[in-house]
């Protein structure tokens, strides 16, 4: 099977001023298949969200390839590839309030997008189309005349998952899509979500935080941090057979609902700047045919001992 | 004999709408003790922040307090002061409370810093603001705050702007505004939401030294059960703009009684949670442009009486902390327990902590 994205040593460089520059992502490369759920897990200011802002094009990528449905949009695109871009791969976002007009109702911020590319045949079938996105996302039709600023975080989320999913896109980039949403709630959207993939074999790059919920949705997952892919591999492998320090300090953070566990949990504590790692010396070395970790030979052998 | 910090008796809440009136917090009552953590758990919409942004005095324009106190017991040198924060004017609340004796990080860390203004003179301001601190020594402090919560060359990010930094950066640096003042009260809403585990796991950490150290009470807002059962000493459950169950963190996660906190419990995914679906709580909740009868919950109440549809139900006492709002509580109401699923898998919790 042909992945429907493919990254390929992504670099996304932001220069703050001329001394400072901040290589928010640092020549990374995944694939992702149709119908899969990639997870990008790492810690804030890994350049999660900037790798999803890269491959959905909001920022110029500094250098390497991405191709999405065998079409290459790094570089410069014809309209026919940003077309296809922008209706078969939407974007989630990590901050409900920012991304959503206040001055739109909400049925106008969800039918946005049907609108711009002309995707109804007439008013009757907009209405039914976002009527039945928004009873998908659990909020009823009584929302859709309502503005954004009268919702509570986590039902704003809602509409933003609902303004996406209304395209029938190839993939979703949901940049911590569901973080903002209550157990319950985040439950049927991740139960949704995958329910939708499986009618429409719809791919997702999930980026999230929240690692319990990652192993649940991801069917492979890469780990993120300083701009860098550290190890990547399918869940399973992830969670059974962590390789890198990195992966592993993070999987002991992951607090569980069992108050007298937590009190005295250890996390592993990680860091980078007394490891003596430098992840710019590090090979893509391969566990397995999925299992992918960075390291140079003397730290797999160290690691893997 | 443990101090009563902040007191919330009977508060109720409405918000004026273009479509009514939205009854939005329905008469609530908890306690917060000096020292301790109260986390507030429940659902998208239940009026988890509006609560405490009635602490703060900050509701929005359309929003008005029907009834209830909020009573903030504090130490002005040596003389303790006791006020009801519903009956302090807009200005007295920003002159003495606000951001001083009470502060709050917010669900939205965007919407709480200024875009324009250099993250160290956001952090700098309250110190000057509220105990004429001189820049010098602010900005000190102002650098050992930003090392504090974990910012790396917290010198040179003084001078960066907000959307230089990444969501969990900027989260960090509201943690850090917050913790300027020395308040009393820190209420967190949502705080870590945008932050990975070990970010995470380092701020609750953080907040639970401070807290230590200075004594101070927190309150807690979080959907992450996880989270809760790390940092909380008490629970409240939210539904609907009441609370319908409370008790010590370890009566809510190994005694639950009502059955929204089951489903709560349940839809968590649990380490063996396979491909099966995640357990969902049936149906949305109320539209509370309504008038609510009986028991709120109810139609999505698999176990819901007669009663439920007409009566609401009082808060049972349960033994020790815990109290429950709902009908099953009641002596003369069938026996049910919690479902079978969810009985194993506290089962095995207990199991693990021994
Ligand atoms: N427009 C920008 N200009 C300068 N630096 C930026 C810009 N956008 C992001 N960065 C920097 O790039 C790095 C990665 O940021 P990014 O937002 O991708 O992190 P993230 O992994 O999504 O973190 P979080 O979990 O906190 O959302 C950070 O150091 C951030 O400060
Ligand atoms: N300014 C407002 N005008 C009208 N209704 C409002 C306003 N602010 C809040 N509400 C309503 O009050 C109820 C409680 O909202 P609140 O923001 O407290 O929810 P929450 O429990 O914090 O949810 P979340 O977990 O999504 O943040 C919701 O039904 C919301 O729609
Ligand atoms: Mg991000
Ligand atoms: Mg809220």
């Amino acid at each position: 099977m042909e992945p429907i994205l493919i990254v390929k040593d992504l670099k996304q460089h932001f220069t703050v001023n001329r001394k400072y520059s901040v290589k928010a992502v640092n020549g990374i490369s995944f694939e992702i298949y149709p119908g899969e759920t990639y997870g990008l897990v790492g810690e804030s200011g890994s350049g999660k969200s900037t790798t999803g802002r890269s491959i959905i094009r909001l920022y110029e990528p500094t250098s390497g390839e991405i191709i999405f449905n065998g079409h290459k949009i790094s570089g410069k695109m014809s309209e026919k590839d940003i077309k296809e871009l922008r209706t078969k791969m939407q974007m989630i976002f990590q901050d409900p309030m920012a991304c959503l007009n206040p001055r739109k109702k909400v049925v106008d911020i969800i039918a946005q997008g049907l609108d711009i590319h002309h995707l109804y045949k007439n008013r009757q079938e907009r209405l039914e189309k976002v009527y039945r996105i928004l009873e998908k996302v659990g909020l009823s039709k009584e929302h859709a005349n309502r503005f954004p600023h009268q919702f509570s975080g986590g039902q704003r989320q809602r509409i933003g998952i609902a303004r996406a999913l209304v395209m029938n896109p190839d993939l979703i980039i949901a940049d911590e899509a569901i973080s903002a949403l209550d157990v319950s709630i985040q439950a049927q959207v991740v139960n949704l979500m995958k329910a939708i993939q499986k009618e429409t074999n719809t791919a997702y790059l999930f980026i999230a935080h929240d690692l319990s919920m990652v192993k649940y949705i991801s069917d492979r997952i890469g780990v993120l941090h300083l701009g860098h892919l550290v190890e990547t591999g399918t869940t399973e492998e992830i969670f059974t057979n962590p390789i890198h320090p990195y992966t592993k300090s993070l999987l002991s953070a992951i607090p569980a609902p069992n108050p007298k566990v937590e009190r005295d949990r250890e996390v592993l504590t990680y860091r980078y700047e007394e490891s003596g790692i430098d992840y710019t010396q590090g090979k893509r070395q391969k566990i397995s045919d999925t299992h992918i970790v960075l390291a140079t030979d003397e730290q797999l052998k160290e690691w893997t001992k | 004999m443990k101090e009563r910090v902040l007191s919330i008796r009977d508060l109720s809440i409405s918000f004026k709408t273009n479509h009514g009136v939205v009854n939005a917090i329905r008469g609530i009552r908890f306690d917060l003790f000096k020292g301790e953590t109260v986390a507030i758990v429940g659902e998208s919409g239940s009026g988890k922040s509006v609560t405490v942004k009635a602490i703060m005095g900050i509701l929005s324009s359309n929003g008005f307090i029907n009834s209830g106190k909020i009573d903030f017991t504090y130490h002005r040198d040596d003389e303790v002061v006791k006020k009801d924060l519903v009956q302090l004017s807009k200005k007295e609340m920003r002159q003495h409370i606000c951001g001083k004796r009470i502060a709050m990080v917010f669900q939205d860390p965007m919407t709480s810093l200024n875009p324009t203004m250099t993250i160290g003179e956001q952090v700098m301001e309250g110190m000057i603001h509220h105990y004429g601190t001189s820049r010098k020594e602010a900005f000190k402090k102002a650098v050992e705050l930003l090392e504090l919560v974990g910012i790396t060359d917290a010198q040179k990010r003084m001078k960066s702007y907000p959307h230089q930094l990444s969501g969990g950066m900027r989260q960090r640096i509201v943690i850090a505004i917050a913790l300027s003042c020395d308040p009393e009260i820190l209420i967190c809403d949502e705080p870590t939401t945008a932050l990975d585990v070990t970010i995470q796991a380092k701020i609750l950490q953080l907040i639970k030294d401070i807290q230590k150290k200075k004594n101070i009470s927190v309150i807690y807002i979080t959907h992450d059960l996880g989270v809760v059962a790390k940092v909380a000493d008490y629970v409240a459950v939210m539904y609907a703009g009441k609370i319908i169950e409370k008790g010590s963190v370890d009566e809510i996660f190994y005694d639950p009684r009502h059955p929204y906190t089951w489903g709560l419990l349940s839809s968590m995914p649990d380490v063996n949670t396979v491909d099966e679906e995640l357990y969902t709580i049936p149906g949305t909740p109320p539209n509370l442009l309504r008038q609510v009868p009986g028991d709120a919950f109810a139609p999505r109440n698999h176990y819901a009486m007669k009663i439920d549809y007409i009566e609401e139900p009082p808060m049972f006492n349960v033994g020790g902390k815990h109290r429950v709002s709902t009908w099953l509580a009641h002596e003369k109401a069938p026996k049910v327990s919690m479902p079978a699923s969810l009985k194993q898998r506290i089962e095995k919790m207990k199991k693990e902590a021994e």
